[in-house]
């Protein structure tokens, strides 16, 4: 419920992070000058910057082949995310069956699994779908559950006496009911997608930004290491930032008072 | 505010109105007791409701009003007995009664009109109604809206209505499908004194054009007198009927009946009634 922002005040506002970047940035410039730190151990942001524009269409090939990998691993996470949450949520014998199950696959260490997805599919494109799509499923079917489940049980009452069959319940009320939480859960979703998708092609790949990191540092290139670390940074903000306003557009009723 | 509608002058009329005892009457509970698990809830309930009676149970909290309702819409089924609704054996949830709770449980991704609405995406005949009919239904949504004083607010989203206008409108989505049978459990009990009377008035303005038979569960002794035809007292768990009493108040109530002799002794006397059962 915040009052409506001066435009000084929204640049305050909006510049905080930027600021905070930034004074990073020149800490770690500084130290690395004053205490003269080898560029092996660490490079200076001006040396990742100059190498980030002498590797730019390396980095641009590879950061398109994990951009493409996560977002399908992500696609593929929301399908089946949200009709397991969807079977999970109105069904307390699925429910029953399978959470349980769920919640001990979601302990697994998703990075120790991924050499049996390489045995099974190979290497490159494949397995950083599928790890993408492991990791970053479960707070979905998680979420999209949960949403099912806060529809008040006075909402079911009226309906089932108007005579509503349980498809109805779920698409008038359950599946609207529960957007706000697929919503939350695709912001953390998507991050997690980018970490799996790295992750596999820092095992097994000859592509994508994770097989760069990997190439770069068998070289000492720790320069483009930071450079790839910053590329995947930005793109995962990017993503982020297209599903906070994919939720904004679609589910704003859930935003009342805050976005005017 | 409390004459919704300033066309229609307020008077006081003598017509009784309490239905005469018919041959059929709408709901009818036969013996009906429900356990949950070894709890007993509702015991050998024996009940008869009018078609347009308007009903009032009362009792302690805990005494399975409640749970009475769900029985009666068959949202629970009985462990003994029988629940008739007209000439059918209740088994399973009706199929358009209206319904409506203390929350008011309006759906915030629609706009008023549109919760209103909702009802007659669900029952038949109106949702098979073919697409061109959707504008007379709006039409028929706005006049209910109109009626209850919400007119300039269907296209309000829920979150913009006050907590009374937010139970007006659970009202009209309640009522939209012209159901035989309103439930209303505790609708009012969240709301500050004078939105309540005011809801009274537009309650009973809306019973008395449409005649439905209404279910009012309540805590509220005044509310029960202000709107019902027969007032039943229940009795503590396990729940049963003790009194069964004819409100014999002459309609439209006003504002001004709740000063009448005949209505605060009924009241005194619910809560004497009521009284004697919790010292039980």
């Amino acid at each position: 419920m915040s009052a409506t922002l001066t435009p000084r005040q929204k640049l305050i506002k909006y510049s905080r992070p930027w600021l905070v970047a930034l004074a990073l940035i020149l800490v770690w410039e500084g130290a690395c000058r004053v205490f003269h730190i080898p560029e092996f151990v660490l490079p200076t942001p001006s040396r990742v910057a100059a190498a980030t524009i002498e590797f730019k269409d390396l980095l641009a090939m590879h950061a398109l082949q994990t951009l493409m990998t996560t977002l399908i691993g992500f696609f593929i996470a929301i399908v089946v995310g949200v009709l397991l949450g969807v079977a999970i949520g109105s069904s307390s014998g699925i429910y029953d069956s399978l959470y349980p199950l769920l919640i001990g696959f979601n302990s697994i260490p998703k990075v120790a699994v991924v050499p049996l997805i390489v045995i099974w599919s190979g290497i490159g494109t494949v397995p950083a779908i599928i790890t993408a799509f492991v990791i970053s499923f479960f707070p979905i079917v998680v979420n999209v559950a949960t949403g099912l489940a806060s529809v008040e049980p006075e909402m079911k009452d009226v309906l089932r006496v108007l005579g509503a069959s349980r498809y109805e319940v779920l698409t008038k009320v359950g599946i609207p009911r529960s957007l706000p939480y697929l919503f939350a859960s695709l912001k953390v979703a998507i991050t997690l997608a980018f970490i799996g998708s790295v992750v596999s092609e820092t095992i097994a790949s000859n592509d994508g930004i994770g097989f760069l990191m990997l190439s770069a540092s068998s070289r000492y290139q720790v320069a483009l290491i930071f450079s790839g670390v910053i590329v995947i940074a930005v793109m995962s903000i990017l993503m982020f930032l297209v599903c906070v306003a994919a939720e904004r557009r679609l589910v704003g009723w859930a935003f009342r008072g805050q976005a005017g | 505010m409390l004459n919704p509608d300033p066309a229609r002058p307020v008077v006081r009329d003598e017509i009784v109105a309490a239905p005469p005892r018919s041959a059929k009457p709408l709901v009818r509970l036969e013996d009906v007791s429900l356990k949950y698990d070894t709890m007993l809830a509702l015991d050998r309930t024996t009940l008869s409701i009018e078609p347009g009676e308007f009903v009032a149970l009362v009792g302690p909290s805990g005494c399975g009003k409640s749970t009475l309702m769900k029985l009666v819409t068959g949202l629970l089924p009985p462990t003994t007995g029988e629940i008739w609704f007209g000439e059918t054996r209740v088994t399973g949830p009706l199929q358009g009664a209206g319904m409506a709770f203390q929350n008011a449980t309006l759906l915030p991704w629609r706009s008023t009109i549109d919760n209103v609405m909702l009802p007659l995406e669900i029952v038949d005949p109106y949702k098979r109604m073919p697409r061109g009919a959707n504008s007379e239904l709006r039409r028929r949504s706005q006049s209910l809206l109109d009626i209850v004083g919400l007119g300039e607010f269907g296209d309000r989203q829920p979150w913009q209505l006050s907590g009374g206008m937010q139970q007006r409108a659970n009202l009209c989505r309640a009522l939209i499908h012209e159901p035989k049978l309103m439930m209303l459990d505790e609708p009012f009990a969240a709301l500050d004194a004078f939105t309540k009377e005011d809801l009274w008035q537009v309650l009973q303005d809306l019973w008395m054009r449409r005649r439905f038979t209404a279910i009012l569960v309540t805590h509220d002794l005044r509310e029960a007198a202000y709107l019902a035809d027969t007032v039943y007292v229940m009795s503590n768990r396990p729940g049963r009927i003790l009194h069964r009493c004819p409100v014999l108040l002459p309609r439209p109530r006003t504002p001004e009946t709740t000063f009448d002799a005949a209505y605060t002794d009924l009241v005194n006397e619910l809560r004497a009634m009521i009284a004697a059962v919790r010292s039980k």
